[in-house]
């Protein structure tokens, strides 16, 4: 295997011993991106000149034999949704087509301070508002299992370039399921920590009840020093909670004995792929025989996550987005009256359709005379889905469903029907609703080479069990060892 | 709930800012009464005496103390302006000169 193909920790170990450099490292993942890129489109903007100046300073580190953290010198691709000091940020859009932001994100000052070395920006949905990377301003990124497909979304570029091997590891953003849907049809490991462990500070806000950042990678030790990396208290984030951040590498234990899994039989109703069903089932099946029991739960209130969630994150971004005016930065237009009719044409040359189409759904769930009985009425159904889960908590320790109700679909398939398009959260928003930490681990393949993703969640700031299942079913599974092979396209 | 007219989706236009054209006020009117109609479902549910949620934590008011720091540099800020002027943000004239 060449290094751009290795996990972070397998790397870890090389750039320890001095077997490898960083910079060799970063020139074989650019080395693949030359390869593959053209391909994929997973990135929006290659930093290949910073990429290898934070490798030769890694580099450094490793030769004088200081104690250098698990992430340096490591790869790693940004989604354009978190603020990059210097280089360009454009969340897919238009409107911030030329956004250089003037400082970094917390997660980004942290993950420097690991040294670790940003290989690119990755494509996403406009402002995160998708589930098929196809918002997009920019281009279209094709699932590298199959490029006739979408890599799911919103974070669809940087599932896909960490499956590519264009990347170690990636960071993402997940509101209603941005993270774990792409890692499903990527094949990769994705995480939604938290509500609240991750600092938001330089996210560019979508939905601020829901967002949080988390990591893409090849396996869950990954996932664990991505994890270690990035999270705590931050007081640039009021939402930010002050809870201790455990080692989550001390929960990489190969063992489930004992522990409870529930699987809610709502989300093996109609409209689940057959076959998705069947892997997501084997692989429970292949968590019971390791040791862990398992039993039947129901989360009675599964089917209104959708409608709630499409009420209570446009309406959250109708405000959020305000902020783009033309007046403090990205795109303004030419034809400028006066002041509200400058707002007026920026706007609507700014954004994209699906981002007007939310930004109009948000503004009149919140308009006088409709607050009460869609945003309100909303507010309210997330709490008796969130009551589900709590009630879900006192008798298992772990929920596990599939990530995603269907494998990967034809590139264009679901773009004439927004609904349709909505609907592909299905699986993922409830715990979003309710805060919950959430991975995604490939659990097997359909007929068609596609894979399938199994999604654990646990508690509030439970982390620490998902990583013990995950990590023990892909110790005892090789479903995450399989790579794609990007030039046969069956698109 | 209510659906949505042409009327409402250029009112609630209005109040977004943004406009669109004939064409797309009928897009977005369909559109939108589709996802509106889905919404609907939410009425099956009883819920008067429910608190909302507006997001999972219990905090309240966090607060900081009032210490000055400095922030960014005026020209970081303006560097990402469409059109600073003289150390500003510049936007059309809004108040008129005789």
């Amino acid at each position: 295997m060449s290094l751009n193909q290795l996990t972070a920790h397998e790397l870890h170990d090389k750039l320890k011993n001095r077997e490898i450099t960083s910079v060799e490292l970063t020139e074989s993942v650019y080395q693949r991106i030359e390869e593959v890129e053209s391909k994929v489109k997973g990135y929006l903007t290659l930093t290949e000149e910073i990429a290898l100046e934070q490798a030769n300073a890694a580099d450094k580190g490793f030769q004088n034999g200081d104690d250098m953290p698990p992430l340096a010198g490591i790869p790693i691709a940004i989604k354009d949704v978190i603020c990059t000091k210097g280089v360009r940020t454009t969340c897919a859009s238009k409107i911030l087509s030329n956004f250089v932001p003037p400082y970094d994100a917390t997660v980004m000052q942290h993950l420097h301070s690991q040294g670790v070395v940003m290989i690119g920006k990755t494509n996403m949905d406009e402002f995160a508002m998708g589930s098929s990377t196809e918002n997009s301003a920019y281009q279209i990124t094709h699932n590298p299992w199959d490029l006739g497909t979408i890599p799911g979304g919103s974070s669809g570029g940087s599932a896909a370039v960490v499956s590519a091997d264009t990347a170690i590891c990636s960071l993402g953003s997940d509101t209603g399921g941005s993270i774990r849907q792409p890692a499903a049809l990527c094949g990769v490991v994705g995480m939604k920590p938290t509500y609240g462990r991750i600092s938001r500070y330089g996210l560019i806000a979508f939905a601020s009840s829901l967002d949080q950042i988390g990591p893409f990678t090849k396996d869950v030790t990954d996932c664990a020093l991505v994890l270690n990396a990035i999270c705590g208290k931050d007081e640039m984030d009021s939402t930010s909670v002050d809870v201790p951040v455990p080692d989550f590498t001390q929960s990489l234990v190969n063992d489930v004995q004992g522990l409870k899994i529930g699987v809610p039989k709502e989300y093996f109703a109609e409209g689940l792929d057959e076959q998705v069903a069947d892997q997501v089932q084997n692989a429970i099946a292949d968590l019971e025989k390791l040791g862990a029991s398992v039993e039947e739960i129901s989360l009675p209130h599964t089917e209104y996550a959708i409608a709630t969630y499409y009420i209570i994150a446009p309406a959250e971004a109708s405000a959020n987005l305000a902020r783009y005016d033309g007046v403090r930065y990205g795109f303004r237009t030419e034809e400028q009256t006066d002041l509200i009719n400058m707002y007026k044409k920026t706007r609507s040359k700014g954004f994209g359709q699906e981002v007007k189409r939310r930004i109009m759904l948000g503004t009149f769930a919140l308009s006088a005379g409709y607050q009460d009985a869609y945003y309100r009425k909303a507010q309210k159904v997330r709490t008796l889905i969130k009551s589900d889960f709590d009630a879900a908590f006192e008798k298992v320790d772990v929920i596990a469903t599939p990530t995603s109700p269907t494998p990967a679909f034809k590139i264009g398939e679901r773009t004439a029907d927004p609904l349709q398009m909505y609907l592909c959260d299905v699986m993922t928003t409830p715990a979003s609703h309710a805060g919950l930490p959430g991975i995604s681990v490939p659990c097997g393949f359909v007929d068609s080479g596609l894979p399938v993703g199994l999604q654990l969640l646990a508690q509030p700031f439970a982390e620490e069990v998902l990583f013990r299942v995950a990590y023990t079913y892909q110790q005892n599974t090789e479903h995450h060892l399989r790579k794609p092979e990007i030039n046969s396209s069956k698109g | 709930m209510a659906t949505i007219t042409t009327e409402g989706v250029s009112h609630v236009a209005n109040l977004a800012r943004l406009e669109f054209d004939e064409e797309e006020t009928q897009d977005f009117t369909e559109q939108l009464a589709r996802i509106l109609d889905y919404i609907g479902k939410l009425n099956e549910l009883e819920t008067d005496d429910v608190e909302p949620t507006s997001h999972i934590h219990p905090l309240h008011n966090i607060t900081k103390p009032d210490v000055v720091k400095t922030s960014l540099p005026r020209d970081e800020v303006l560097k990402n302006a469409p059109e600073p002027e003289e150390g500003y943000f510049g936007v059309p004239r809004v108040i008129d000169t005789e």
